[in-house]
């Protein structure tokens, strides 16, 4: 067994993201507690809850916006809470990648969106002008923009395309693991399809483990392979999507997925 | 004629201790933005009251002091900030770079070659390089501190998927001994060169925004580029019309309403220098000498 294959095995039998024990408090109350789970490369993990349940606490935690006041978050073997903020910062610029609700809280409105693509390249040493271009073009084109309009600042797109764009942005460095908060909120059902659409295709294409936070039970449905459902900070049910939706055990999961509107 | 009212070089020695303390700090870390508790000065912020504090810290009565604003001797700013200190400080003034032992300046370097005995002090009006990208100040300080400069070379990127070309060409971003990114203050990039590897030690003064940082002598200064963009500096492509010198930095002057210009030394120093050794330029008079 060559050291190459070694790797890759550990890789397959190894979570690529331990957690163990979280809890995050905001003074006396409570913002997410107790949440272990693991996630192995290549899972979609869907989190649902309603608002204010610890769903975006519990993704900040992970992805080291928040500070969590107890337990472990391991990826990939390394403890992400206990080490430095450089290496952590490294990481969720190559490795880890972000998806705002809002574009605006991921994009830089004031610069084009050529320049949004490559900022993430340029921040890990790109130098070459042109295949910074290159990659933001070819980049758009995967996200289904146009590419005369790569110079154009993202306030002149649509909320659809922002969106997109942030994905976009997010994906140019390859990353492993890409942490969701309501990629779809605040979209139209159509633009709301079509995004779907695009990020599972994404998702598979590159072999992307993802988290995605929603409230929306349709967007797991498409895109989740496993399902966390909260509550007050608690996590109350979890399982295979299909599973946890088509056979809801816990009251509140019962009235979660009774809520949904049929058409 | 020295002012009794006030303390040699106006500012007290306390206050001067402080700057001094910053300006030290400032040479041992290289492009470093030290902050100082910059005082009300005399004069409005963006005349250069971050410029004259440290002028202020540095001058010793024996100095020899010589102001330019935009190159030039004779405009306001250089004109009541040699006045200031000829009044507070009674030290000896000159025009002559070559004379000068400390030069405060406003947005050029002197075409002149400076020495080891001399010091150059800038004004900045913002010394924040990533400022306009980053509006917060609490995560452009991480950012130095990570070294994460990928942010100004999105700036360079905007400016050629714009214009074709790194249009910026003044306040050209630099990185200074490979670690930290300056403002080299609003010199144009004509001047960046002169920068890397200067014999004179080169302080950095912002009275308002209350930072000081500063480059040692000899210190290797990089304009940052991309490398099928390098960096070039620029200048206008004319030579001097009063002295003829054809590789210093020019200024473009419109000289009536049918389109008349010409392009003269920025430097007014080095021209009239030039002109006094019998050089000549295009709208030179005749036999002036």
């Amino acid at each position: 067994m060559t050291l190459f294959d070694r790797t890759l095995s550990q890789d397959a039998e190894t979570p690529l993201l331990e957690v163990d024990g979280l809890t995050k408090r905001y003074g006396a109350r409570i913002g997410c507690a107790d949440i272990s789970f693991d996630l192995w490369p290549g899972e979609v993990l869907g989190i649902v809850g309603e608002s204010g349940s610890g769903k975006s606490t519990l993704l900040s935690c992970l992805a080291g916006h928040l500070e969590p006041g107890e337990g472990r978050v391991l990826y990939r073997g390394r403890d992400t809470v206990a080490m430095p903020e450089p290496a952590r910062r490294l990481l969720s610029r190559t490795e880890w990648a972000f998806v705002h609700q809002n574009p605006r809280d991921g994009l830089r409105m004031g610069v084009s969106a050529g320049g949004n693509v490559g900022e993430r390249l340029m921040a890990v040493g790109a130098r070459n002008y042109g295949t910074i271009r290159a990659a933001a073009t070819d980049w758009l084109g995967r996200v289904e923009i146009a590419a005369e309009r790569i110079d154009d600042k993202p306030r002149q797109f649509s909320g659809g395309m922002q969106q997109r764009l942030q994905i976009a942005r997010n994906l140019v460095t390859g990353p492993r693991l890409i942490f969701m908060d309501e990629p779809t909120g605040g979209l139209d059902v159509s633009v709301q399809a079509r995004l779907l659409d695009l990020l599972r295709g994404l998702v598979r294409e590159m072999g992307l483990s993802a988290i995605i936070v929603t409230h929306d039970l349709a967007v797991v449905r498409l895109l989740a392979d496993r399902l966390m459902v909260m509550k007050s900070g608690h996590v109350v049910e979890s399982g295979l999507t299909d599973q946890v939706l088509d056979d809801p055990q816990h009251a509140y999961t019962q009235l979660l997925v009774s809520s949904v509107l049929q058409v | 004629m020295t002012d009794q009212a006030y303390n040699f070089a106006y500012l007290d020695e306390a206050t001067k201790r402080m700057i001094r303390r910053a300006i030290l700090k400032g040479l041992a870390v290289p492009g470093y933005q030290v902050p100082f508790a910059s005082r009300e000065m005399p004069m409005p912020y963006g005349w250069g009251t971050g410029g004259v504090q440290v002028t202020a810290a540095c001058l010793a009565p024996e100095d020899i002091l010589k102001v330019i604003d935009q190159g030039a001797d004779d405009t306001t700013n250089a004109v009541s900030i040699r006045k200031f200190f000829e009044r507070t400080g009674g030290v000896e003034t000159t025009e002559h770079t070559a004379e000068a032992t400390l030069i405060q300046t406003r947005h050029r370097i002197p075409e002149h070659p400076l020495t080891e005995d001399q010091i150059l002090v800038y004004q900045v009006p913002i010394p924040e390089p990533l400022r306009f990208l980053e509006p917060r100040e609490s995560e452009t300080r991480k950012m130095h501190a990570l070294q994460e400069y990928g942010l100004m070379h999105v700036k360079l990127y905007e400016d050629i998927a714009r214009h074709g070309a790194i249009a910026t060409s003044y306040a050209y971003p630099v990185k200074v001994e490979g670690r930290y990114v300056m403002d080299p203050s609003p010199i144009p990039k004509f001047d960046n060169p002169k920068l890397s590897g200067s014999p004179a030690i080169q302080l950095f003064g912002a009275g308002r925004e209350q930072r000081i940082y500063a480059l040692p002598p000899y210190t290797e200064v990089v304009s940052l580029d991309f490398e099928d963009h390098p960096f070039e500096p620029s200048k206008a492509d004319h030579a001097c019309d009063l002295c003829g010198a054809a590789e210093t930095y020019l200024d473009e002057v419109i000289t009536d309403d049918r389109g008349g210009r010409m392009f003269v030394c920025s430097d007014t120093d080095y021209c009239t220098g030039r002109q006094a050794a019998g050089h000549r330029g295009r709208l030179s008079p005749e036999d002036a000498a």
